[in-house]
């Protein structure tokens, strides 16, 4: 270790045999990072919240289904799934468009991983949601039907709007989770940041992985710190006054 | 006694020859004091130096390099010289190396100009060109014929730059996929999923090998990037570069090489019996012809 | 489109090996994991300031990168430090320890804030020291709330241990793509070792279901 030669320029150094500099492929990872973790949330929420939702209405058939989402989804590891979506289901669908999906689908890597890591989140935010809606007291719900409301109407407008609420701090670490679970989309070769990371430590700049690693952490911690402080933000605008958030507890 | 003692030393010198003369220096006075040649190999690089299946590490490179500890316990006149064997990594040889952990690393580095800043290379020993490994059947013959389509590098090597860097390669536009290793990399090709891998001919050459249809496959297209394999040392050691160059040379001479090539190019190798079979291609010849340690 | 499930049982044992390394490697970060995250818990509880901060900025760091990130860097940090090439399989026994130890620490934390402020009152007052009410009063007692969620965690660790496939390792996953990319059987790979996770994580998590009921009416 005492050999170790540190450079920490080498980010502002240029790839050999290329134009490009290393910190600007550090810059495109992040932005495959930012843009895999936020599609994947935004499939997350409108998913999960409806799988979530179901999971607490009277159909004993459509809570079942909605459970059987969510066990499915959250008990096969993420980079299992991954695998899942990008080798196996091109290879069982009709040959046209398996062959579509491996060779014309625009960016196959980055669409797999988006709506794999979205499919997985999607369970998670359903549990949380469902334990929000768990959490308020039937009373607002029977409030809401004894004012003619109709059961769709009740949860349109009474319960979702208060369950939302209350899962806002859960929501936060899966919404930071989000972020760091997109790392796993470098197995289909996704070139998000900790794929940058590793391509740049392998035979471009072995010399510096320590270097390499450290301003990678750093970006993460960056990130994750954003993401909770934006959380905090919203949490303070959708305060109910006279409800304390996260009341569930 | 003490005649006996006069007597052997001068034999010994008389023995050694001239060379003796000179104050041993760098990594050959560390071996001499420490009675230990630590050497550094791979555990996965086939044939170059990998392990058999006994997790002994044979290959091209070892036994090459084994001449030049041959040589070094000769030059010592240390028949029992320990020779440590370290497994290292693409990622930690150069490290290792620098920092005094492995003597000589015997794998399938590239001599490159970059590493000639940290490390020494003896002369080549291999040249390995980059081509692409096609589907037989897929009709791609050269560069153009990849335009539009996807061809698959494996993370953490290089190889995604070189047809970028090709000047045919300048007015064409691929689409770059990625996997984890080799292996993968190839199956991304078996399954379609790209169109074309570009490696080291010799990889290209053992995946197929190791292949279920071989036939199915093809080496195609011009050498994008020509790169001569060395024994990795550290800087500045005249004495271990000379003392590797000279076992090299000799073994190029006496055309003895051709035979180690023949091992483990073009015959059955540990531990599955397959042939790469891979011939000798010209600019390794001419390497061996009129060795060098230039680098790219 | 054939499938060849018998490449399946003809690589069983591999799988087997793999599989084995997946549980012990999942043992021994779960084992360590406590033991260390009990440990940071009491730091960060504890009313030294430079701990308190120290065991904080442990958490928080770990907590806050990938997991993959942490697999990389003790893959590659490790034989740079010590010089020996552990391999894989081994820096991955540390890599999980050191961060699970961050998340195993906040469940242990959530526990000994879930002991009443009565309790451990009562036993400084009976004269234990510190440690000993730790020992013997609060720990204990706190363990005991928390082993559902110990047990949940246990879970995701064990999901979270085919990461290791991406340096290489011979875990479950490892084994099988490295079967699947040999013979060209992803599909038949890669759906076997979806199911065989879906089963184990799905049955373990029924069980703690019916732990956390049962530890529930106890209390």
């Amino acid at each position: 270790m005492g050999h170790y030669q540190w450079n920490w320029a080498i980010v502002f150094e240029q790839v050999a045999g290329t134009k490009e500099y290393y910190y600007q492929w550090l810059i495109t990872g992040l932005g495959w990072t930012v843009a895999t973790a936020l599609c994947a949330w935004v499939l997350a929420l409108v998913l999960g919240s409806l799988v979530g939702t179901l999971r607490t209405v009277p159909n004993k058939w459509l809570a079942s289904l909605a459970t059987c989402y969510v066990e499915l989804f959250r008990n096969i590891p993420l980079i299992v799934q991954l695998f899942l979506w990008f080798y196996v289901l091109p290879e069982v669908l009709p040959k046209s468009a398996g062959f579509w999906m491996k060779q014309d689908m625009p960016m196959p890597e980055f669409i797999t991983a988006a709506i794999g890591l979205g499919l997985f989140t999607s369970a998670r935010v359903a549990e949380q949601v469902r334990t929000g809606i768990m959490a308020l007291s039937s009373g607002q719900k029977n409030a809401g039907l004894a004012l003619g409301f109709t059961l769709p109407q009740a949860y349109r407008y009474v319960i979702l709007p208060m369950a939302f609420r209350i899962v806002i701090p859960p929501m936060t670490s899966e919404f930071m989770n989000v972020f760091k679970n997109s790392a796993v989309a470098l197995a289909i070769g996704v070139t998000e940041l900790t794929f940058q990371m590793r391509q740049i430590t392998g035979e471009y700049a072995p010399g510096n992985p320590i270097e390499v690693m450290t301003i990678v952490s750093v970006i993460y911690l960056i990130l994750a710190f954003s993401v909770n402080r934006l959380m905090a933000l919203i949490e303070r605008r959708t305060q109910v006054p006279g409800y304390i958030s996260g009341g569930g507890k | 006694m003490r005649k006996i003692l006069i007597l052997s030393a001068a034999l010994a010198t008389a023995y050694m020859g001239s060379v003796q003369a000179e104050e041993l220096t760098g990594t050959l006075q560390k071996v001499n004091e420490s009675g230990i040649i630590t050497i550094g190999h791979r555990e996965s690089s086939i044939p170059f130096s990998y392990l058999d299946d006994k997790q002994k590490p044979v290959g091209y490179a070892m036994d090459l390099c084994n001449q030049v500890v041959a040589a070094v316990k000769k030059k010592l006149n240390k028949p029992s010289l320990v020779v440590k064997l370290v497994p290292v990594t693409s990622q930690t040889r150069t490290a290792l190396m620098v920092n005094g952990t492995v003597d000589l690393e015997c794998g399938s580095t590239t001599n490159s100009k970059e590493r000639q800043k940290q490390v020494a290379f003896s002369d080549s020993y291999f040249v390995t060109s980059v081509r692409m490994l096609v589907r037989a059947d897929s009709g791609i013959k050269s560069l153009d014929d990849l335009n539009g389509k996807p061809v698959v590098t494996t993370t953490g090597t290089t190889s995604d730059r070189y047809i970028k860097q090709n000047e045919q390669g300048h007015s064409i536009d691929v689409k770059n996929v990625y996997a984890k290793d080799h292996a993968e990399s190839f199956l991304m090709v078996e399954t379609g999923r790209a169109a074309a891998f570009v490696m080291d001919d010799v990889l290209l050459a053992s995946l197929i090998a190791n292949n279920k249809n071989p036939k199915d496959f093809a080496i195609v297209g011009p050498a994008l990037s020509v790169e001569p394999y060395g024994i990795m040392m550290r800087k500045d050691d005249p004495q271990l570069k000379r003392l590797a160059d000279e076992t090299l040379s000799t073994l190029y001479k006496s055309g003895e090489v051709n035979k180690i090539y023949d091992k483990w190019f073009m015959k059955p190798i540990p531990p599955k019996n397959i042939t790469i079979n891979l011939p000798m291609s010209e600019k390794l010849k001419e390497a061996i012809k009129n060795p060098n340690d230039v680098g790219i | 489109m054939d499938f060849d499930f018998a490449a399946v049982r003809n690589s069983a044992d591999y799988l087997w090996q793999g599989f084995q390394y997946s549980l012990s490697l999942t043992a021994f970060a779960t084992c360590f994991g406590i033991l260390f995250g009990t440990l940071l818990a009491m730091a960060r509880l504890s009313s030294i300031k430079s701990l308190n901060w120290a065991a904080s900025a442990y958490v928080n760091l770990f907590r806050s990168i990938p997991l993959l990130l942490v697999i990389f860097w003790f893959y590659i940090l490790v034989p740079l430090m010590t010089g020996v090439q552990v391999g894989a399989e081994k820096s991955a026994y540390l890599t999980f320890a050191i961060f699970e130890a961050a998340y195993f620490c906040e469940i242990m934390r959530a526990g000994i804030q879930s002991i009443s402020k009565g309790q451990v009152a009562a036993g400084y007052a009976m004269g234990f020291t510190y440690g000993q009410n730790m020992r013997y009063v609060i720990l204990p007692q706190a363990f005991r709330n928390v082993v559902p969620l110990l047990l949940t965690q246990t879970i995701i660790l064990f999901q979270d241990t085919s990461l290791v496939y991406v340096v290489g390792a011979t875990d479950l996953l490892g084994a099988a793509s490295k079967v699947a990319n040999r013979d060209n059987t992803p599909i038949e790979m890669y759906v076997s070792v979806a199911i065989i996770y879906l089963v184990i994580s799905f049955t373990l998590s029924r069980l703690v279901k019916q732990l956390h009921a049962k530890i529930a009416v106890i209390r």
